[in-house]
């Protein structure tokens, strides 16, 4: 038994303890918000925090996040999340939609961070997150649109 | 036990209901909370069936309106990102004349009689022929539910039918008004008029405006709405150990390891290998990785990307079969005062979509269900029956929105659903089963864009005309041997090997196209354009270095080849105008242009490129596109975005290879895509068209990586005519 905090609610998760926190959360769990997409923190897809950080929970052993706090897409939520979704449904961002949770996670945890960010900045911080539809300067234009939003 | 858990740990805003079956579903209480998804997020029935669900009328194929005053529209095509869901729902709503917030959109059930896609007989997507083929459907389904809701009122009312208003979903005498679900039952029982009147172009309210995507708030609030999330009760999850080698076949396997590992449940032998079946998908990771396998690879593909490229190569030395015929090439380029002989070597392409592939199925009573993102219904559906010993009509399809597929959920021989129904079969007991492919299955596992080798001889003569083009295709054929040969197949000629080529608009007087498809063991497939992945690229930097020889403007050669070609002109000159064509550039700065038609849409695009480091980086894209009347601007816009950037992420990084028959790359790591700082400033003008719409998801691959290239050669004088870029250091000389 592992016990976790997701999404504020402490869970104790019966996967063995080298198992990745993804399928943890995917299988046991059933949150599939957090998508797989590569199994080698290569693309984003599985986005999830620990503790406020973005962490590739493709690779991440449920038994090394014991205790700490989680949040899944399902559970992001807060002013600058409500920003972000609302820029991406207003720039329709996502075409087939699968990468997006991640890349709305990352969003979110850039602009927590650095509400003013610019191009450099959002190039630095998304540039590890794939999309295959190319979204990416959708995501950009929704980036810059929820920095203004939430600033106003 | 995780059921009672799971409503605490969501946000109340994306709140989900396990229904009686176990699988996530947004609940309707969630939606009336404010919540308002665009998609009906499928139960474990997934797509509406045919009948209709209770208290939906159902008007015809595809259109249900509730009482609660939804419009629910079935989309017989699936999104898999493109935006097909939304097109069609904005169809309805145009000859509706509904309000887009009562609009919702499902997949249609498989049934290739009600559902078929009119370019290809069978229910199925592809060739970006969603729009193309269901523009009038759509619209006479909507018109047809709005005649009938208009009747429906006119009874109710006792008044003419054509004192009748239909505005934004409310229906009007003047007097008395309803909204279109209060009348919806009444109406669906009156006779459904045949040839229902459609709207004059001037009255359109939704076509040619941007409606948003109707997915967009389940895609921005991480609902279940995937095959990678279907949970079922008493489901077992699997992968499936694949030959290293394509052919190759199981001979023995040792399964004790993974039998001993936490969560597998069984191992079992299907023709496409070994199955490990487990209660979580990490356990049949890693009960995989426990098995011992011997492969009898006697009749497996053992050649490398080398050697198939060096037997390409030696074929390309005599003529293939002939393609296309104009004037006398070689007599031709006798009188060229200048010549290009070129040869070109494009990799095998991985489609890698976002969500691997994977597919539910199950098999109770006789009745087979299906979950995933099917892209040809009826063959998955046939071939799963056949899988199964059952017939097709005993197979039920759930279509779910699919992560990306860029050709691959669209296969002649349903790969991904044939191995799932083989081991449903094998297994043998009555559990739905999922099967998972990682993201080494998917780059490993074949159905490519082939390799392709093309060699050209072209020259210009004293007065800078062509003079000549001797043009050699060798592939593979993708469409011999599958159930689209007869139709994609003709005379021995492949039509996907050479479309961009042989149909080439440039009046060129002395043209000669010919074609070698020599077969391989490496299963190939059409990838998001399909020919034109590879056939615009060597029109496209030919033509252009022929404008260089010839010393002409590289805009005006191809305006001068293009007379008969009102709709090629009408691009190039766009985009040319808006990317400002021939004004001053910063110092290190160079454009590139490229023209191309396929799948009836044309597209020219122009790419500003600098070099850094030895690599092309491309700032900004001018792409403009004549696709007939613009259905949803913002969503063509959105497609020639995606589009440059797929393509571009080709042509700069990716390649398959094989060694000695094995793949050598496995993950994004070693196949790389383009990333998000790589991303150009895109911008897409849209020529207006009253011509009938055609496709947007794949024509604006074709042009980027010739553009780019044309950018390049200007730049660093290099021609690069093996791909990826990545292979070349672009630096001066190196």
């Amino acid at each position: 038994m592992t016990k976790l905090t997701i999404n504020g609610r402490e869970v104790a998760v019966t996967s063995g303890p080298d198992t990745p926190l993804l399928w943890v959360v995917r299988d046991e769990l059933r949150l599939t918000g957090a998508k797989f997409g590569c199994g080698a923190a290569q693309c984003g897809a599985c986005t999830m925090y620990v503790e406020g950080q973005p962490a590739r929970s493709c690779i991440t052993p449920v038994s090394s996040v014991e205790g700490q706090k989680i949040t899944t897409p399902e559970g992001l939520s807060g002013k600058v999340a409500d920003a972000v979704r609302a820029a991406w449904q207003k720039h329709d961002v996502a075409q087939c939609g699968y990468c997006q949770s991640g890349q709305i996670m990352a969003a979110v945890a850039l602009l927590t961070e650095k509400p003013g960010v610019d191009d450099a900045g959002i190039n630095e911080a998304m540039s590890p997150y794939l999309c295959r539809c190319a979204t990416y300067s959708r995501i950009r234009t929704a980036i810059h649109s929820a920095s203004t939003a939430l600033r106003a | 036990m995780f059921t009672q858990r799971i409503d605490h740990l969501l946000d109340a805003n994306a709140k989900p209901a396990l229904n009686r079956r176990g699988f996530l579903l947004v609940s309707a209480a969630a939606a009336g909370a404010g919540l308002t998804l665009g998609v009906m997020v499928p139960g474990p029935r997934g797509s509406a069936q045919a009948a209709g669900e209770a208290g939906q009328a159902v008007f015809n194929p595809f259109v249900r309106i509730t009482p609660d005053n939804r419009v629910i529209v079935l989309s017989k095509h699936l999104d898999k990102g493109q935006g097909a869901a939304t097109g069609l729902s904005t169809l309805v709503a145009e000859e509706l004349d509904a309000d887009w917030a009562q609009m919702r959109v499902d997949f249609a059930p498989a049934n290739t009689a009600l559902y078929a896609n009119s370019a290809f007989g069978v229910q199925g997507t592809g060739g970006s022929s969603a729009m193309a083929n269901s523009f009038e459907q759509y619209r006479k389904a909507g018109a047809a539910a709005r005649a009938m809701i208009v009747g429906a009122a006119a009874a109710k009312w006792n008044v003419p039918a054509d004192s009748i208003t239909v505005v934004k979903g409310v229906v009007s005498d003047g007097k008395n008004s309803a909204m279109l679900g209060d009348l919806a039952e009444a109406a669906s029982k009156r006779s459904v008029p045949a040839e229902p009147k459609l709207k004059d172009a001037k009255d359109f309210v939704f076509i040619g405006k941007s409606f948003p995507r109707l997915d967009a708030v389940a895609k921005t609030t991480a609902q279940p709405i995937f095959t990678q999330d279907v949970h079922l009760p008493n489901m077992l999850t699997a992968t499936v150990a694949r030959p290293p080698r394509f052919g190759g076949t199981v001979t023995s396997v040792d399964a004790t390891a993974a039998k001993a590992i936490a969560g597998v449940v069984d191992v079992v032998q299907i023709p496409q290998g070994v199955a490990v079946l487990a209660s979580s998908t990490w356990a049949a990771i890693q009960g995989r990785d426990a098995l011992k396998i011997t492969w009898d690879e006697s009749k497996a593909e053992t050649r490398g990307s080398d050697a198939l490229i060096a037997e390409y190569r030696k074929l390309a030395e005599n003529p293939g079969t002939s393609v296309r015929k104009e004037g006398d090439a070689a007599a031709g380029l006798k009188t060229a005062v200048k010549t290009i002989e070129a040869e070109f070597v494009f990799p095998f392409l991985a489609h890698a979509p976002m969500e691997p592939m994977n597919c539910v199925m199950q098999m109770k009573d006789g009745a087979v269900t299906i979950w995933t993102g099917s892209q040809l219904q009826t063959v998955d559906q046939n071939v799963a029956a056949a899988t199964l010993g059952v017939r097709p009509e005993d197979v039920s399809i759930n279509t779910l929105w699919a992560g990306g597929s860029f050709g691959r959920r669209a296969v002649y021989n349903s790969d991904f659903v044939g191995e799932t129904a083989a081991l449903v079969k094998a297994y043998g007991k009555p559990v739905p089963i999922k099967i998972v492919w990682t993201r080494e299955d998917d780059i490993k596992g074949g159905y490519y864009r082939p390799l392709v080798l093309h060699k050209v001889t072209a020259g210009v003569t004293a007065d800078g005309k062509i003079a000549g083009w001797q043009h050699r295709i060798v592939t593979q054929s993708i469409m011999t041997g599958t159930a689209f040969e007869t139709v994609a197949v003709k005379n021995g000629i492949d039509n996907t090997s050479m479309e961009g080529v042989g149909d080439t608009p440039y009046a060129i007087p002395n043209l000669e196209v010919d074609l070698h498809s020599p077969k391989n063991g490496v299963p190939p497939l059409w990838w998001r354009s399909v020919g034109h992945s590879h056939t615009a690229y060597v029109m496209e930097t030919i033509i252009d270095e022929l404008a260089a020889l010839a010393g002409k403007d590289a805009v005006e050669f191809r305006l001068a080849l293009l007379e008969k070609h009102p709709r090629h002109v009408g691009v190039l000159k766009l985009a040319a105008e808006k990317a400002g064509w021939g004004a001053e550039l910063p110092k290190g700065t160079a454009r590139g242009v490229a023209v191309h038609e396929s799948f009836k849409s044309f597209v020219a695009q122009v790419a500003e490129v600098r070099i850094v480091a030895g690599k092309a980086k491309v700032d900004r894209v001018v792409c403009a596109v004549d696709c007939g009347i613009a259905i949803n601007p913002d969503n063509i816009a959105a497609q020639m975005e995606g589009g440059i950037g797929y393509g571009l992420g080709a042509v700069l990084h990716s390649q398959i290879t094989l060694k000695d028959g094995r793949v050598e790359q496995s993950n994004f790591d070693g196949y790389q895509v383009l990333r998000f700082d790589e991303m150009p400033s895109v911008e897409v003008y849209i020529v207006p068209s009253a011509e009938a719409p055609t496709g947007v998801g794949e024509p604006g691959v074709p042009p980027i990586g010739p553009a780019v290239a044309n950018a390049v050669a200007v730049l660093s004088g290099k021609r690069i005519r093996t791909l990826p870029f990545d292979l070349h250091n672009l630096d001066g000389g190196a």
